[in-house]
């Protein structure tokens, strides 16, 4: 950082001089002025309920009664919950599918696309473009398309392979695959789009060195690309995590949780103990499994950004 | 026949001087037919995966209900009828939640900006002395996971806090927490952060007081980064679901994206196609129309977001 950006511009040049008077006259009040929407909007919608959440992940609260501490008994109700293990086991399987899925279509898919010669802007825009359909948008076309009936789109496509139909959606054992399907082809192109960056960083030099050896594309794909672009592998796989662990609408507007509860997420639980009770919500309940996620996220999040601080002031 | 690599020479690009494969490679006959059918092979998947879906929901939304139940994998629609974009325009009322949609981005957008810009002023230009100690403040929600204000949010809005009114049911409900996003204060502060000093000092000298610097030197000189948070915002609050479906119970005023599933069970699958084509179409003109901002690197801020 170069010297100008440590002093304030508009700072006063003798700062002993300076009087409550002069601070308010002079441009205390115009910082503040500018600072007044980040103030309120921040506090009141985000460092606030921060704190709240804490807070009422040990109390009782409905909105109802006054609320009573009751120390960690919240985080036992939720931990003896049976649908809590459920909506755990389910969330990491969903990562665990995402996961294969959502994983190597994108890196393949961008290795080939950066070596295009022609049309790169239309490979990367077909990639892209899924990402911008509103999620809802997408659930309910994908559910006509998951039609269970023979006659239903994914089915008739089967059907002309000589294959299926599948139940799809109304499968306890095929649900979670499906909702995978779906959100794999409504995220991939944003990691496509990422892995193009990161591939055009990787030097040129590189894979003449590579050539001058007699490599074959293969083996520059193995010893060249691929340890290259590690550290934004690495970097995706926990935006990833991050993002799967916080899956809602998906489950929500495929399937609510069924059959059998074998979609029912973390967050699909939250919304139910808050939103779906027919006592009251159990908002307690609700913030110390939101409590519980946020801490397990916490790790990633933090080694996210310890990871791309690292980068950034590297380069 | 005329060497491949003359034409990648002529575009000149800087980084992509070459690639993966060599020149030499690309000179050599087979390997070039091989890239070449991997590049039409991935053009046709993409075609048919990226495109597809929208393509099919386009051609469905105007033909009859029977005609995509019966058929649905027909490549070419048995009419051309764009009355269903009318009747659910008319008879479903997506006129109302579409203009309730652009009224909730609009909104969101300007409060986003408001507190984005003012705030990454006053952090990376005024810099008060605690601004480094705000600054970490902010930073801080970007750890915190959006699921864990869910609730808290909720009752916050219900009963907002000094103030005893609820906003449940307004668009403020909306509108005010979507300006708490960190990553845009950060984005937009490290912008500032960038600007050239003496400008600013010049500014100064010609007696400029800090609202004339905001409003007629740093603002004007920030369009592409406010583009981009702008273009973000409006995209993030026309996708956004979960949020408003809490906050806006009253059908009248419910965006798209929560109007929609509802609307299902209710309604015809031609009209209701249709209206999920409209709720589709004002985002993918944005992409179009901004696609530089999209893929080039913003992907990124948008995962982050989410």
């Amino acid at each position: 950082m170069s010297s100008w950006a440590e002093t304030p511009v508009l700072a006063r040049t003798a700062r002993s001089r300076r009087t409550l008077r002069t601070w308010v006259t002079r441009d205390g009040l115009s910082t503040l002025a500018f600072l007044l929407p980040l103030l309120v909007i921040f506090g009141v919608f985000s460092w606030f309920p921060i704190g709240r959440a804490i807070v009422m992940s040990v109390q009782e609260t409905n909105l109802v009664s006054v609320p009573t501490f009751v120390g960690l008994d919240n985080f036992g109700a939720v931990l003896a919950d049976p649908l809590f293990g459920r909506a755990v086991a389910n969330t990491a399987y969903f990562a665990f599918l995402a996961l294969i899925f959502g994983f190597p279509i994108p890196i393949v898919l961008a290795v080939v696309m950066s070596e295009a010669r022609r049309f790169k802007g239309l490979y990367s825009a077909l990639a892209y473009l899924p990402v911008v359909v509103p999620p809802v948008v997408s659930v309910l076309l994908w559910r006509f398309f998951f039609d269970a009936r023979p006659a239903g789109v994914f089915n008739s496509i089967l059907g002309a392979l000589g294959l299926g139909p599948l139940p799809w959606l109304q499968n306890a054992g095929s649900a979670m695959p499906s909702i995978v399907l779906e959100a794999t082809w409504a995220g991939a192109g944003a990691t496509v789009i990422i892995y193009l960056a990161a591939l055009l960083s990787v030097p040129p030099e590189l894979y003449d060195a590579a050539d001058v050896d007699g490599a074959s594309i293969w083996q520059k794909i193995r010893h060249v690309t691929l340890p290259h672009l590690r550290g934004v592998l690495f970097l995706t796989l926990i935006l990833q995590l991050i993002a799967t662990a916080q899956l809602f609408t998906e489950p929500f507007l495929f399937t609510g949780g069924g059959p059998a509860n074998s979609t029912i997420t973390v967050l699909l639980l939250i919304y139910h103990y808050a939103f779906q009770n027919s006592l009251g919500g159990d908002y307690g309940m609700a913030a110390a499994l939101s409590v519980m996620l946020a801490a397990f996220l916490g790790v990633f999040t933090a080694i996210y950004f310890w990871l791309t601080r690292s980068w950034s002031t590297s380069s | 026949m005329k060497p491949p690599f003359y034409k990648s020479a002529q575009r000149g690009a800087p980084q992509a001087e070459r690639g993966l494969v060599s020149a030499a490679e690309w000179r050599q006959r087979r390997m070039r037919w091989t890239l070449r059918s991997i590049h039409g092979l991935t053009l046709v998947f993409l075609l048919i995966f990226g495109l597809g879906p929208l393509l099919w929901l386009a051609k469905a939304s105007i033909t009859p209900t029977q005609d995509t139940i019966r058929t649905p994998m027909a490549l070419w629609p048995n009419g051309f009828d764009l009355g269903y974009f009318a009747r659910a325009w008319t008879q479903t009322h997506i006129d109302r939640y579409f203009l309730n949609t652009v009224w909730i981005a609009a909104g969101s957008w300007f409060v986003q900006i408001l507190v984005a810009t003012t705030g990454g002023y006053a952090l990376s230009v005024l810099r008060p002395r605690f601004a480094r100690l705000l600054t970490g403040l902010v930073l801080a929600t970007l750890f915190v996971p959006s699921i864990v204000l869910l609730v808290p949010l909720y009752l916050t809005v219900v009963d907002v806090p000094l103030f005893h009114v609820t906003m449940i049911d307004t668009f403020w409900a909306v509108w005010l927490p979507a300006g708490a996003s960190a990553f845009n204060v950060i984005l937009i502060k490290r912008f500032f952060d960038n600007l050239p000093r003496e400008i600013f000092e010049a500014a100064q000298v010609d007696g400029a007081g800090p609202f004339r610097l905001f409003w007629s030197i740093v603002l004007p000189m920030s369009r592409p980064i406010v583009g981009v948070v702008s273009v973000f915002a409006v995209i993030g609050t026309w996708k956004d679901f979960l949020w408003p479906l809490l906050v806006l119970r009253n059908p009248n005023i419910q965006p798209l994206s929560v109007r929609l599933p509802t609307l299902q069970p209710t309604t015809e699958l031609d009209i209701f196609l249709a209206a999920l084509a409209i709720a589709t179409l004002i985002p993918i003109v944005l992409f179009l129309v901004f696609q530089r901002m999209f893929l080039s690197g913003g992907a990124l801020s948008g995962a982050i977001k989410g």
